[in-house]
């Protein structure tokens, strides 16, 4: 029996595909409202929770079904590089290989979307052209996210207006852990509003909630609930840069949380692990969990995603062994 | 009252640890009577790999120490076999039924070997490598070089001596290896294992797999990321030693063909025995600069 939330307000009428921050609610009214609602929600069983994505974990996933779930792994990576010394030059090579996974191959799949700084939006753009990859900027002073809010929102809208597809947020995880909730969801929700663009649309939004600094599932599961109310298209683990980060229990615990959220509100918010996924064996264990906890509706690109630069070398590693019968090895696949 | 026995497990040797099988199979090893001697871990494909990978990881560091200090850990092999005669005759005798002089000889002609391999370390350049003759201002130097993973279908018959006359000539270069022991007499490998565990050879540089060459061999022969293989284990079986040959040429492995029948393991090995594990770097570089 999924958990239902006392949320207040007209909620399940809200059906609408675009996530919008929830402003007509009780909960989010006030600083009190929204902790009152953020301490209610149920408490995580720890030990359960590590359990059940342990379990998750043991399934075995052979022939027909693993060629199909290493297609759809390759299909949702964020084929990422956030790292201080990259250049043009690296963003173009990781946009052609986010195009062409394999280039022996034609049946391989495209990545879902290349993630990269926003000052390398612009070159991501141009490299990737009309493939329909993604680009994602990530925003708001990553990985920290300690910076004036008018920093974060003119970080943001850079990003955008260089033509980011999608941002990465990070939330203040040090206005979080002090309870200030309500700062938080101003905070995505000014973010989601700085993602609009002149013509109407508007960039997806993706919430870091960096689960690894959060300390406890409880906080996991408050953390998830704040991003899908504020508005978020997505929440994402981690940002890669703290260890630990994406583990399957967290992502179990984030998983519950968006298919409750759809159950309560109607509306469907996807969700991202990052950081840490470096096997296809992972990926496969983290497809199995998406299908158990949130349903196979979540089994689709745009509602769940891999952030990734090493896990995709393995997959299509696993790919050619699936398709030649012997085992490959790094030296066909490019080095990154 | 009696004390209970404290029987052994027979393990696989992979990345300088001892796991069982993936697979979690066994097999019984009989001694050269027929009699049931122990039970050995079955190695499976997912073995195989995990000891390519185990292989490849270490073929950095150790394809990059220096001749000198590999030969110095070939021959501190040699030194920690001597401390382990008794274990080594034992198993000796059991697995090949050799007398108590027989298995001595054997045994003392597997450690003269290594020092005889451990010796080659830092000679074996100027042998093969050369200054050539080039008509131009240049240094023309061809230095051999390791090939990386080799597999090593060890021999069937010679189970100790004829193992360590398989892995020292392709360690010693600097080339890492995953061995598949001869499969009815596994023991003294696996005791060779013990040896190379408590050695400084690092964890990786040799990676011994317990069971049949005949299921494991297709799986490294196919490899991508196994740059050779020796098919001496497969002597006297020429049409899967021809299908692995067949297997291995899609990556361009190098291969050892297998033999008709096992050569004397007694005998001075060649230096083809190192060599073909090798590839030769030239490098040019202008003179008076």
């Amino acid at each position: 029996m999924p958990f239902q939330p006392m949320l207040g307000g007209m909620v399940a009428t809200q059906s609408d595909v675009e996530p919008t921050p929830f402003r007509d609610l009780d909960v989010t009214r006030s600083d009190s409202s929204l902790r009152r609602f953020l301490h209610g929600l149920p408490g995580v069983d720890q030990v359960g929770a590590e359990q059940r994505a342990a379990a998750l974990g043991t399934r075995s996933i052979k022939t027909s079904a693993k060629a199909f779930a290493l297609d759809l792994a390759i299909s949702m990576v964020d084929l990422t590089t956030l790292e201080g010394q990259d250049t043009p030059g690296k963003v173009r090579t990781l946009a052609a290989k986010a195009m062409r996974p394999d280039p022996s191959d034609a049946t391989c799949p495209a990545t879902a979307a290349v993630c990269v700084y926003p000052d390398m939006v612009a070159t991501a753009k141009e490299a990737l052209g009309s493939s329909g990859v993604k680009v994602a900027a990530v925003a708001t002073a990553f990985p920290s996210g300690r910076a004036a809010m008018d920093i974060k929102l003119a970080d943001t809208r850079d990003a955008v207006e260089a033509g980011a597809d999608e941002i990465d947020m990070v939330i203040d995880r040090g206005a979080f852990l002090a309870g200030r909730y309500l700062e938080i969801y101003e905070e995505i929700a000014q973010v989601r509003e700085a993602c609009r663009r002149e013509n109407g649309e508007s960039a997806h939004l993706k919430v870091i909630l960096e689960t690894g600094e959060l300390q406890t599932y409880d906080n996991v599961r408050r953390a998830s609930w704040l991003g899908m109310l504020a508005g978020g298209h997505f929440i994402k683990t981690s940002t890669g840069k703290v260890q630990p980060a994406a583990t399957l229990p967290v992502t179990l615990i984030m998983l519950e949380a968006v298919r409750d959220f759809r159950e309560a509100t109607g509306t469907m918010i996807g969700v991202k692990p990052a950081g840490g996924i470096r096997t296809a064996k992972d990926a496969i264990k983290f497809l199995v969990t998406v299908n158990e906890v949130a349903g196979p509706d979540w089994l689709d690109p745009d509602w769940f995603r891999f952030g990734a630069s090493t896990l995709l070398n393995d997959l299509l590693m696993q790919r050619m062994k699936m398709k030649t019968g012997r085992y490959s090895g790094p030296d066909y696949v490019t080095v990154d | 009252m009696t004390r209970a026995d404290v029987r052994k497990t027979y393990k696989l040797y992979i990345g300088g640890a001892f796991p069982r099988s993936e697979s979690g199979h066994s097999y019984v090893v009989e001694d050269a009577k027929g009699k049931f001697l122990a039970n050995a871990a079955l190695a499976s494909r997912k073995d195989a790999r995990d000891a390519v990978v185990a292989a490849r990881g270490a073929f950095g560091g150790w394809s990059g120490r220096t001749a000198y200090n590999r030969g110095q850990v070939v021959y501190r092999i040699a030194e920690l076999m001597e401390d382990r005669r008794p274990q080594f005759l034992e198993a000796l005798s059991s697995s090949e039924g050799l007398t108590s002089r027989q298995a001595t000889a054997a045994l003392d002609a597997a450690v003269d070997r290594l020092v005889w391999y451990a010796g080659w370390a830092d000679k074996l350049t100027q042998v093969v490598g050369n200054a050539n003759p080039v008509a131009g201002p240049f240094f023309n130097l061809s230095t051999p070089e390791p090939t990386g993973v080799v597999a090593v279908l060890a021999p069937q018959q010679s189970s100790l001596l004829g193992l360590v006359s398989v892995v020292a000539p392709v360690i010693v270069t600097g080339n890492t290896c995953v061995v598949v022991s001869s499969f009815a007499r596994p023991l003294p490998a696996v005791t060779f294992s013990e040896v190379l565990a408590t050695s400084d050879v690092p964890g990786g540089v040799v990676n011994i797999l317990t069971g049949d060459a005949t299921t494991v061999g297709p799986w490294l022969a196919s490899h991508m990321d196994v740059n050779a293989i020796d098919l001496v284990g497969l002597a006297g079986s020429p049409e899967l030693a021809a299908e692995l040959e067949v297997a291995a040429a899609d990556n361009l492995k190098r291969v050892h063909r297998a033999p008709a029948a096992e050569p004397d393991w007694a005998l001075e090995p060649e230096l083809d025995a190192m060599t073909r594990y090798l590839e030769t770097k030239t490098v040019w570089h202008p003179i008076g600069v």
